[in-house]
């Protein structure tokens, strides 16, 4: 056991996976020899070797293009895209082919790989470096898309997506790569995809949040405890896709509100997703509309602006006293 | 300092061996053993009728769109043939001729142009992949094919089809770069059948082959007439020979034609014409092997009839298929069902008990004719 920020709980798990099975290698922009231009691949070219953690070319496209042919051959391969804003450039094979191979050959081809992509905004960065698109891949049938919260989650979820059967898109904040060290044990730990765990138990109102964001609705969360006695449930999503519908329909049926916050800007967003599936199991319970703290419907605002963009605990606290008091 | 040229050190070569007039250069004729040779015939005339068959069957309403290959069965015959069981196969959507040589059996193609995808599902044993539709896309993943293969070492070689018009697609050029720099198993069969859809070669490139764009990657293409059944034979195991013994990537440029429709939805009149059909028609890859095959006297009586009627049992066999079910549409989206998609199943269950849709072939009503269908006769033979 000891104490890790994200980057290196994310490279022990790279590490331990990489160990465990010759199956798994790892393919993208300066993971090599660079160990990444965030270091979660570090020492892993000098243990491993340049043929099981492959300096590419700069080109995403064939980055995930190969690597989806790497899986139909049965490896599998963990892509590295130096940052999500970079994703379009193989976003085509990514929908097209690695979420399709599956259904497309009847079940006789799958695409066990992982996406791994830096996200999200908050670390003074240029465009095309701050985004959040999770919407774009929650969307798609045949991916899943994980975003883990802290280093805890990030290395047990990240063991899970490489021994996932289907291909994972998983969102790693940059915010949060060296925000906070977490106990991280030893030993190879993993969590369930698709699964939201509850971080902190209330029964007056339902914040869901993922990524940088929990740590946002954590803050609001207290805030709301310490200055209007209110007790707020944090839903830690962890899985976007496929949504934990159980989870959050039973949060809200026990507290009647509920607030989503999210780095994407909010229209057709995952806010929308979890909203509609919680009028559809909890209906009944609902004592007012659920509320999206999101980012703003804008291309990009330039790290001057962020602030005003990405959500923060006032604009939480501010939509949660809007929703309790309606 | 002056200036000193340091590249391009390269040469483009064209092959040929056995023409349009039928003129065998004996020098370079592969020794293919005589009962090869009657298969690949075969292979190749099976290629044709049955591509001929399918677009009556389009016309019928009884398939859906597929892109037709006739005029290029020597391109496809003559490179697949260097392959074993054991390389791989990536085809993109117009290489029926070569599916079938791998395996392919007919009713399945049909059930996958038929909008069943059953159709698209591999055999356990069979290294190929599906068709793959977006232009080019289908090129990175046989490098990566090849790339796990190298790295299991495995005895492998991958063969990857894309035509004249893939070149002008980033995904094309990637997947060369990649092949290059790796320096995998890899041999990438350009079909320049002259036309993609309405844009002809010129429109596509200012590359004055397109053999050469291998070059700019590091290793050698070569420029075939793809006619020939034998030339591409001859290039392709070659080619084969190379990737198998470590020696890199090679790129084939099949200079052939399309002589029907880029689809069963285009019409070709509107950007083409009839006298350059014609003098392609006269280049034909299928006389010209009838006729090598026919000095040999390896020509085996009532084949085509043969052909016909291995094709009419297996429409007979698609035609006989049982309907799908509708609900296994929810199988293979991921190894193991979401609650999401449970629900939604039980929701089509349901539907489905309480209303069942009618059977598709209970009316088969024709389709609605694209644009010029009508106007065009070259497809219908």
């Amino acid at each position: 056991m000891g104490k890790l920020n994200m980057v290196k709980a994310l490279n022990l798990a790279l590490l331990q996976e990489m160990e465990r099975d010759d199956g798994v290698v790892i393919i993208g922009e300066d993971v090599g020899v660079d160990g990444g231009v965030f270091r979660v691949t570090e020492d892993l070219h000098r243990q491993f070797g340049g043929t099981r953690v492959i300096d590419s070319p700069l080109a995403e496209a064939a980055i995930i293009g190969t690597a989806v042919g790497m899986a139909l051959y049965g490896l599998k391969p963990i892509c590295e895209i130096q940052f999500s804003g970079f994703a379009f450039q193989c976003f085509h094979q990514i929908e097209n082919h690695a979420a399709r191979y599956r259904a497309r050959s009847q079940g006789r081809f799958h695409c066990q790989m992982v996406l791994r992509m830096p996200y999200g905004g908050g670390v003074r960065a240029l465009e095309h470096h701050t985004e959040s698109e999770e919407q774009f891949y929650a969307h798609i049938p045949g991916l899943k898309m994980v975003i883990p919260s802290g280093p805890r989650t990030a290395r047990a979820l990240l063991a899970s997506a490489i021994r996932d059967p289907d291909p994972v898109i998983f969102f790693e904040s940059k915010a949060l790569y060296h925000a906070a060290k977490e106990e991280v044990p030893d030993e190879i730990e993993t969590m369930p995809i698709g699964r939201a765990r509850i971080d902190r138990e209330g029964r007056d109102l339902t914040l869901i949040a993922y990524g940088a964001m929990l740590r946002v609705a954590r803050e609001a969360a207290e805030v709301l405890r310490e200055e209007d006695g209110v007790e707020v449930e944090v839903i830690d999503l962890l899985t976007v896709s496929p949504l934990d519908r159980e989870t959050i329909s039973a949060s809200v049926q026990k507290t009647g509100r509920a607030v989503v916050v999210h780095e994407a800007s909010r229209n057709f967003g995952p806010g929308a997703e979890i909203a509609a599936s919680i009028m559809e199991g909890a209906f009944l319970s609902l004592e007012a509309p659920v509320r999206r703290v999101t980012a703003y419907d804008v291309p990009f605002v330039g790290f001057a602006r962020e602030w005003v963009h990405i959500p923060d605990a006032a604009r939480v606290v501010s939509a949660a006293r809007d929703t309790l008091a309606y | 300092m002056p200036r000193t040229p340091i590249e391009p050190r390269f040469k483009i070569e064209y092959l040929s061996i056995l023409d349009s007039e039928g003129s065998l250069d004996t020098a370079l004729e592969p020794d293919i053993p005589p009962g090869d040779l009657k298969r690949l015939y075969r292979a190749m005339v099976l290629g044709r009728r049955l591509d001929e068959r399918m677009v009556r069957l389009q016309r019928q309403g009884r398939i859906g769109t597929f892109a037709p290959i006739k005029g290029q069965e020597a391109a496809q015959i003559g490179s697949v043939f260097a392959l074993r069981r054991t390389d791989w196969m990536v085809p993109s959507f117009r290489e029926t001729a070569a599916m079938l040589w791998r395996g392919w059996p007919i009713e399945k193609l049909l059930c996958l142009f038929a909008g069943r995808l059953e159709g698209g599902q591999p055999a356990p044993d069979q290294h190929d992949l599906p068709i793959t539709i977006p232009v080019a896309t289908q090129l990175p993943h046989a490098v990566g094919l090849a790339y796990a293969a190298q790295y299991r070492g495995d005895d492998v070689v991958v063969m990857a089809y894309c035509g004249d018009g893939a070149t002008s697609e980033g995904d094309f050029h990637e997947a060369l770069n990649f092949a290059g720099v790796w320096h995998v198993p890899v041999v990438f069969v350009v079909q320049n059948n002259q036309w993609a859809i309405s844009i002809p070669l010129k429109k596509q490139t200012h590359s004055a082959t397109l053999a050469q764009k291998a070059l700019g990657y590091g290793f050698p293409g070569i420029q075939v007439d793809g006619n020939d059944l034998l030339a591409v034979y001859a290039a392709s195991r070659e080619a084969v020979a190379r990737a198998r013994h470590g020696e890199g990537p090679t790129l084939i440029e099949c200079v052939t034609y399309r002589l029907g429709v880029h689809t069963t939805a285009d019409d070709p009149t509107r950007y083409r014409s009839d006298e350059e059909v014609k003098a392609w028609e006269r280049k034909d890859p299928l006389p010209r092997a009838r006729a090598y095959l026919e000095k040999k006297n390896l020509l085996d009586d009532g084949l085509e009839e043969q052909v016909d009627a291995e094709i009419a049992r297996a429409v007979e066999r698609f035609e006989t298929m049982a309907d799908a079910d509708p609900l296994t549409i929810f199988d293979h989206v991921f190894a193991e069902r979401p609650a999401h998609l449970e629900a939604q199943r039980a929701e089509l269950r349901e539907r489905l008990g309480a209303d069942p849709p009618r059977r598709v072939d209970e009316e088969r009503p024709l389709p609605t004719p694209m644009r010029g269908q009508r106007k065009t006769s070259r497809w219908a033979n």
